[in-house]
């Protein structure tokens, strides 16, 4: 649905040359919530409004719905960006109009007739739950209903693509949850797929089918969110369960470090352990944590018995297709 | 002698509301998209074209350095082109129009500029043609401060039209000037200075209570 094939952005500040982006290679597939990860700075903005021209790429193409945006003509680019719609972290609502105008707003570039644009305005205020606010205006609304009046006038076009740039960064923990319920709910019901750029590892766990991880302009990773996360390897993995901090205390058994993901985290392994091996686990340390429908977890453990049990214990994991890592002994 | 003071304070503020609206309407009308060709014409602009940009910033700043009272002689020429006539009170408001329009176009220019950005870009991602970021974008959310700028301005041209004797165009400023100053009338000079301190601050009122009207961003919910 999107695709981006070696794009660069440099831009030129005071005589020397910046890359935003560095030969970055993306694909959106249709329907699902792809999210990039990266930290301020990383080129996650430069890169979402490549995907609609807000910023042309230096070199490189981009297509969306399987047009060519840079091989577009003016006219024909702005029909483009009527069917990609792009929400804002700070919402960028017209604070001269309401919030029925604003959601009009993009009906109206569209050209659509007067009485087609008041039933789609009613409809989408409905959808976002913000029907008895029509008439107010976006400076009487909170930050959670701002970005819903803000998904209403992106979708008001019947967008195939929604572009969300941080949309949830300036709203509390609790507004978080329910504005990423309501993308999820859109992606699902009505298929709209979804490129949402963002620092927060929690918004990537929510929602995100597929990720790509931003570094310094580079992409460094790619892949679906339970895949990568099911790899300690991974640089999803390491920014979503930081590195076990050194051992203050002398392991109690055999120190090791086990990732579950999928169908391991679903099964009762330590109790396992205990029965088939007559091996305890002391849990030194871990987290399990809940993406999308399935948990991700990692779990630092002393395995204590004999040497012969512990050693069988351990190859049992490893033939069960577990990842696990031995700590080295301090 | 005192029963001819309302009589020349009312010519005289005729001829004064007479040349300052005729000159606030034509410099709305000039002043408007001089503004918004400003600010759409600069470096990173919807319709960016530099040196047109440069020759307009140039003409505006040549135009707001001339002092008042010498553009209005300056420009004769023109304004016996204009209206046929050097000297009365329809030749003055060529000289007020020309003195404002650049002024009026920075005050455009800075009430555009300081719509956010992140609006127009808005605009932009959703598909919008230029003419359409302008006048239901940019425009309507720049309107209270457009609308403050509006009566500065007036109240500048009321300013300059107390000049407008030297060209023989009458109104308040020349009434003060002949009878109140030359003729030692103290009546007369504090009667035109009272119908000014009433026009500037009813003008100022007006500029205000328009401008919170159109003003949606936060202060009018308290209402």
């Amino acid at each position: 649905m999107i695709t981006f094939r070696g794009v660069s952005k440099v831009y030129t500040a005071g005589g020397r040359e910046v890359a935003a982006l560095r030969n970055v290679s993306l694909r959106v597939e249709a329907g699902e919530i792809h999210g990039v990860l990266g930290q301020s700075g990383a080129g996650k903005s430069t890169l979402i409004r490549c995907a609609n021209l807000l910023e042309r790429p230096t070199e490189g193409s981009v297509s969306v719905d399987g047009q060519d945006l840079l091989a577009l003509s003016p006219e024909a680019l702005r029909k483009a960006r009527q069917g990609i719609g792009m929400i804002f972290q700070h919402f960028n609502l017209f604070g001269s109009k309401t919030v029925a105008a604003n959601v009009a707003y993009p009906l109206e570039v569209a050209g659509a007739p007067r009485e087609a644009i008041r039933e789609r305005v009613e409809e989408l205020l409905s959808l976002v739950g913000l029907s008895d606010k029509a008439q107010a205006y976006p400076s009487q609304l909170s930050g959670g209903q701002k970005q819903r009046v803000g998904i209403a006038r992106a979708l008001a076009p019947r967008p195939r693509v929604l572009l969300s740039d941080e949309a949830t960064s300036a709203l509390d923990p609790e507004t978080t949850r329910s504005v990423l319920g309501l993308l999820r709910d859109i992606n699902q019901k009505l298929g709209v797929t979804l490129l949402l750029i963002t620092h927060q590892m929690d918004v990537v766990k929510a929602i995100c089918d597929s990720v790509s991880v931003l570094e310094r302009g580079r992409l460094v990773e790619q892949g679906k969110v339970t895949e990568l996360l099911a790899h300690p390897s991974t640089r999803l993995h390491q920014l979503c369960f930081p590195a076990f901090a050194p051992p203050t205390d002398a392991p109690s058994g055999r120190r090791v470090a086990l990732t579950l993901a999928g169908e391991h985290a679903r099964r009762p392994l330590l109790g396992t352990l205990a029965r088939q091996f007559d091996v305890d686990a002391l849990l030194v340390e871990g987290a399990m944590e809940r993406v999308g429908n399935t948990r991700v977890g990692r779990l630092l453990v002393d395995l204590q018995g004999s040497a012969e049990a512990v050693s069988q214990a351990l190859a049992y994991l490893r033939e069960q297709g577990l990842t696990l890592e031995e700590a080295a002994h301090g | 002698m005192d029963s001819q003071l309302p009589r020349l304070l009312g010519v005289a503020t005729g001829e004064t509301l007479y040349m300052t609206s005729v000159a606030a309407a034509l410099v709305l009308l000039a002043g408007l998209p001089l503004g918004v060709l400003l600010v759409v014409t600069d470096r990173g602009g919807l319709w960016e074209r530099p040196a047109l940009n440069r020759v307009l910033g140039t003409l505006v700043n040549v135009g707001r350095s001339v002092p008042f009272i010498i553009l209005m002689v300056a420009i004769v020429p023109l304004t016996r082109l204009l209206v046929g006539t050097t000297i009365g009170t329809t030749a003055a408001i060529v000289p007020l129009v020309v003195a404002a329009i650049p002024f009026m176009g920075r005050v455009v220019e800075q009430s555009l500029r300081e719509v956010d950005a992140g609006l127009v870009e808005a605009a932009i991602a959703m598909g919008s043609t230029h003419r359409r970021i302008v006048f239901q974008v940019l425009i309507p959310e720049a309107l209270p401060s457009l609308v403050r700028g509006t009566a500065l301005v007036i109240i500048s041209l009321l300013g300059y039209s107390a000049m407008a004797g030297a060209v023989g165009g009458g109104g308040l400023g020349d009434l003060a000037v002949k009878y109140g100053y030359m003729r030692f009338r103290t009546d007369v000079m504090v009667g035109c200075l009272v119908v000014l301190l009433v026009l500037v601050q009813f003008v100022q009122w007006l500029g205000d209570a328009l401008a919170s009207r159109f003003d949606h961003t936060g202060a009018r919910s308290s209402r």
